[in-house]
């Protein structure tokens, strides 16, 4: 019988570990040349066509940014939640709430109009995000529930919710039956940057604003200490006097109050109105940001930038090549899938071997020789 | 969920690796397994005098390579032989050309420090790790061990110091997993209870090993072994969690095995235990065997400068029984339920810390040690603020940082993982139970990383904390440095109330005299200290006073001078309910 064992490696490289994400992109851009050949399309040409071709126009750059934002700002947050420990795979449904938050006064109160309307919209929308967050916090320090399938299942529950809102009480009265809200009017609109050249809007300003914030916090303070230490060890930031329940509820709402923020940051941008579905998976797409980002906010930044042009690539592959957009879920998926295989191999080795396995025993423990005894690692 | 998952499966693999070697038929072996149950006693001893003077040792050692010479065959009559085994980690030899011999019914000690290079020889001979150079005789014959399966199947069994189990299982799964696949598991239960009866080390078949104590763990690696039925025990550091009296049973049980033509290599740093228990001893420092003795013959002190290499610091301490002054800290009859159905409840616990002295609490593991260190340092809150007086002040609702700013430091028993988190540097675990206290690390809500560093210089001079590099991960330091670093940190701002669970548990000598005697300057210093500790001769060396827990019931405290070894013994098996402390 073959075993196979993941045995950790005495020195990983630390090269290899700086170069993890980069490997991981590789692989899956030649994992995505290969699907596009089987698909029958020419893999150089739809590689241009997905990486290349979006960069060169001013008007798609702009929309690079729009779709980076939201990336960005969630993947930052969702960082602090997994360096805690804390897994929240619900920023999509975080992503909504903030969105649906932020649009009560666009929505519901049109003849308010004036500036005091957007800032009162990013605080509606980060306080949104941040409840929907808070419940499966609440619910796992409260109740020691699995905080993945909680925050992972109210995403449905949010996007019923905004299905039923722009259907029903929330549809535009003079939108001839159409499933949207109303168009948000000026003073709802988040400013673009540059509207001579294109439609990318401050969103993508406060996106990197907030992850130098998280990154300063994480780096520099002592609630960021705090975060690295209970996610590293929960027993050590015990006898710290750390909370380990205030820090679930503090990560997740950062990572909802982002989500939130930036769920406005969407439908107040380019879309300007609530329609049945706001995000073709940024919530989802996000975590994959966190870890090609290595769960640092600055690095969320440049993670967010790449995952936004899979979606920007994958929209013109549809126009230009008639490659469905899955193709870009596909890859999507693929890079998450290299990325942690990356880093899983770079600090482990695996080890196929017929019983008695002689050597890797003796790896085993030359590695014990080096490392803390066993006893006091898992006693 | 990534790394949750990697490391649940890595730490199976890693602690675990030896266990999954489950043995097979080997017939190669079926033919030097010969019944051997007598033996010749032969007076060939490599060395048989021993002193640490430098001279004798050298003649000694031209002895013993003119033995080496003269011995290319292994003697027939040994039970094992072991030629010149060499095992190097990179450019560091941890074994250099460890010669040693085992008779059948002998039991033999292998001494060393942390570090000698003990562990590396001991898994060379159960086959965890292969030896670069060197031959291994069996009964006479050459013999690889390429795996502990194998080891088994020969007849060394093996008694780790570090635990291999899988906390998820039970008791007798975690014997199961070692022994053939067609063991009647039925059967191996009750035969696990019968011989965890019979030498003295109760375990029940079906208790989960996540809810055992440490002392209960070790156990179930001593039955474990046992049940093997080998013809060689290695023994690692056996008696650190047993009361006097347990290690007088365990002796027993030893000596009996001895009788029965086993042989025992007993692997130790306690030298009186060695001095009792063992016919010859084989002293290892550096990777080398630097002496050879009988230990009979020896006193602790001439054996112990054999492993150091040197005099070892001599501990300076005046008991000093009589208190003068309001007690620091104070606990009043706490109780406090067991945390979950295995745990253990504290009963009605009082303790006065007085300036000035320190008070020692013995007790085997898993007695409430660590229930009574959690809620006097506030990781448990207490069930009424009185339960727990510090300075005067009720603190038994306040948590553990304020507690630290109150003036009290905690040095808890796990140093990796709770005491300091491993990854992280030690400039970054200074943060870790000073954030709250000294006020120059922090500014406003920043982190100082200058004051830190400065702080960590600080110790690294103070406590001699000997590292590879001028700010390391914490797990890179060896267990002696990383606790002096630990115990630096602590003492650094002069504390007047200090508990202490486990001070040199796993510590070398050299840093384990370093703390121990930082803790009795302190003391003469004004600080009330409070020292948990199974090691009895840690105790008897630095506390003033002393008393005993045993399921979660604590002893008076008397002094030291007026207590023994065997009063302590008793109360840590529970009996001094004459004395009244509980119902």
């Amino acid at each position: 019988m073959i075993r196979v064992e993941l045995l950790r490696r005495d020195n990983p490289s630390r090269a290899l570990r700086l170069l993890s994400p980069l490997i991981g992109l590789s692989l899956a851009l030649i994992t995505g040349a290969i699907m596009f050949s089987l698909m029958g399309k020419n893999p150089a040409a739809a590689l241009y066509v997905y990486f290349i071709e979006p960069l060169t126009e001013a008007w798609s750059v702009h929309e690079l940014l729009i779709k980076a934002a939201p990336l960005i700002l969630m993947g930052a947050g969702l960082s602090i939640c997994y360096l805690s420990n804390n897994w929240n795979i619900g920023a999509e449904g975080q992503f909504i709430m903030g969105a649906l938050a932020g649009s009560i006064f666009p929505v519901l109160f049109t003849d308010f109009q004036n500036p005091m309307v957007l800032p009162l919209m990013f605080i509606f929308a980060v306080a949104g995000g941040a409840l929907w967050a808070g419940i499966p916090a609440l619910l796992k320090a409260r109740f020691n529930t699995n905080e993945i399938l909680v925050s992972l299942m109210l995403v449905y529950v949010a996007e019923r919710i905004l299905d039923y809102l722009v259907r029903g009480p929330w549809r535009n009265p003079g939108g001839m039956n159409f499933p949207e809200s109303v168009r948000f009017h000026s003073y709802a609109r988040v400013p673009e940057i540059m509207p001579w050249d294109g439609r990318a809007n401050l969103g993508i300003v406060i996106a990197i604003l907030v992850a130098i914030a998280l990154w300063f916090m994480l780096s520099r303070t002592l609630k960021g200490f705090e975060v690295k230490v209970i996610g590293a060890s929960p027993r050590a930031g015990r006898f710290a006097g750390f909370s380990s329940k205030g820090m679930i509820f503090f990560s997740f709402l950062v990572a909802g109050g982002c989500a939130g923020l930036a769920g406005i940051i969407e439908v107040a941008g380019a879309s300007a109105q609530l329609r049945p579905i706001i995000s073709p998976g940024y919530g989802f797409t996000a975590i994959i940001v966190a870890f090609l980002g290595r769960l640092n906010p600055l690095g969320a930044i440049a993670a967010g930038l790449i995952l936004a042009l899979t979606y920007l690539g994958g929209e013109a592959a549809q126009i230009s090549l008639q490659i469905s957009d899955k193709a870009s879920r596909v890859f999507q998926g693929t890079l998450l899938l290299y990325i942690l295989a990356c880093d899983t191999l770079i600090h482990y080795r695996i080890r196929f071997s017929r019983k008695p396995a002689a050597k890797g025993i003796e790896q085993a423990a030359a590695s014990s020789e080096q490392q803390p005894p066993a006893a006091e690692r898992a006693v | 969920m990534k790394r949750r998952h990697i490391s649940a499966i890595v730490r199976l693999t890693h602690n675990n690796a030896e266990m999954f070697q489950i043995p097979e038929r080997a017939s190669s072996c079926l033919d030097i397994r010969q019944p051997e149950k007598s033996f010749k006693k032969t007076s060939e001893l490599a060395n048989p005098a021993c002193t640490a003077d430098g001279e004798t040792t050298y003649s000694f050692l031209s002895n013993w390579s003119k033995n080496r010479r003269t011995m290319q065959t292994a003697n027939p009559d040994d039970l094992l032989t072991l030629r010149g085994l060499t095992k190097s980690f990179g450019s560091f030899k941890a074994n250099d050309g460890v010669d040693l011999s085992i008779r059948p019914g002998e039991i033999h000690a292998l001494l060393g420090e942390n570090g000698a290079g003990k562990s590396t020889f001991v898994k060379m001979l159960y086959g965890a790790l292969q030896p670069d150079a060197g031959e291994i005789f069996w009964r006479g014959k050459k013999v690889e061990i390429p795996n502990p399966a194998y080891a088994r199947e020969l007849g060394i069994g093996m008694v780790f110091q570090h635990f291999s189990l899988f906390e998820a299982l039970t008791v007798a799964e975690n014997i199961a997993v070692a022994l053939p696949p067609k063991t009647s598991f039925k059967k191996l239960s009750t035969d696990l209870e019968t011989v965890s009866r019979e030498y003295g080390l109760p375990l029940k078949a079906g208790s989960h090993v996540y809810d055992l104590s440490v002392g209960q763990r070790q156990r179930i690696e001593i039955v474990r072994c046992l049940l093997q039925q080998p013809d060689l025990i290695i023994m690692d550091e056996p008696t650190s969690v047993l009361t006097p009296q347990e290690v007088e049973e365990l002796f027993a049980v030893l000596r009996k095995l001895s009788s029965e033509g086993k042989a025992i290599l007993y692997i130790s740093h306690k030298l009186e235990e060695v001095r009792v228990l063992c016919e010859r001893a084989t002293i290892l420092r550096h990777g080398k065997v630097v002496g050879a003795c009988i230990p009979k013959d020896e006193t602790a002190s001439s054996i112990a400068r054999m492993m150091v290499g040197s005099d070892i610091h001599q501990i300076r301490h005046e008991p000093n029984a009589a208190h003068h002054g309001e007690p620091l800290l104070s606990v009043r009859n706490l109780s406090l339920p067991a945390r979950d159905t295995f745990g253990t409840p504290l009963r009605e616990v009082s303790l006065d810390l007085y300036p000035g002295q320190i008070a020692g609490i013995a007790g085997i593991a898993g007695n409430g040690q660590t229930e009574l260190f959690d809620v006097i340092s506030g990781e448990t809150l207490a069930p009424s603020a009185e339960d727990v007086m510090l300075f005067g002040q009720p603190v038994g609702k306040l948590g553990i940082s304020k507690r630290r700013a109150i003036g009290a430091v905690f040095i808890s028993e796990e140093r990796l993982g709770q005491a300091t988190v491993a990854t992280m540097p030690l400039s970054e675990n200074v943060f870790l139970t000073r954030h709250s206290v000294n006020p120059d690390l922090k500014a406003g809500p920043l982190l100082r990383r200058g004051t830190a560093k400065a702080l960590l210089d600080k110790i690294t001079t103070e406590l001699d904390v000997r590292k590879s590099a001028a700010d390391p991960a914490a797990q890179a330091l060896s267990g002696g440095n990383l606790q002096k670093f630990i115990v630096g940190r602590e003492v650094l701002e002069d504390p007047k109330v200090i508990i202490v669970n486990q001070p040199t548990w796993g510590v070398d000598a050299g840093s384990a005299a370093r703390i121990r005697q930082t803790l009795i300057d302190l003391a003469a210093n004004g600080a009330a200290i409070l020292v948990i500790s199974q090691d009895l001769d840690e105790l008897f060396e630095i506390a003033d006073t002393m008393a005993a827990i045993a399921e979660g019931n604590l002893s008076k405290f008397e002094s030291v001078a007026k207590t023994n070894r065997n009063a302590i013994g008793l109360k840590m098996s529970g009996i001094f309910a004459a004395e009244g402390t509980h119902p």
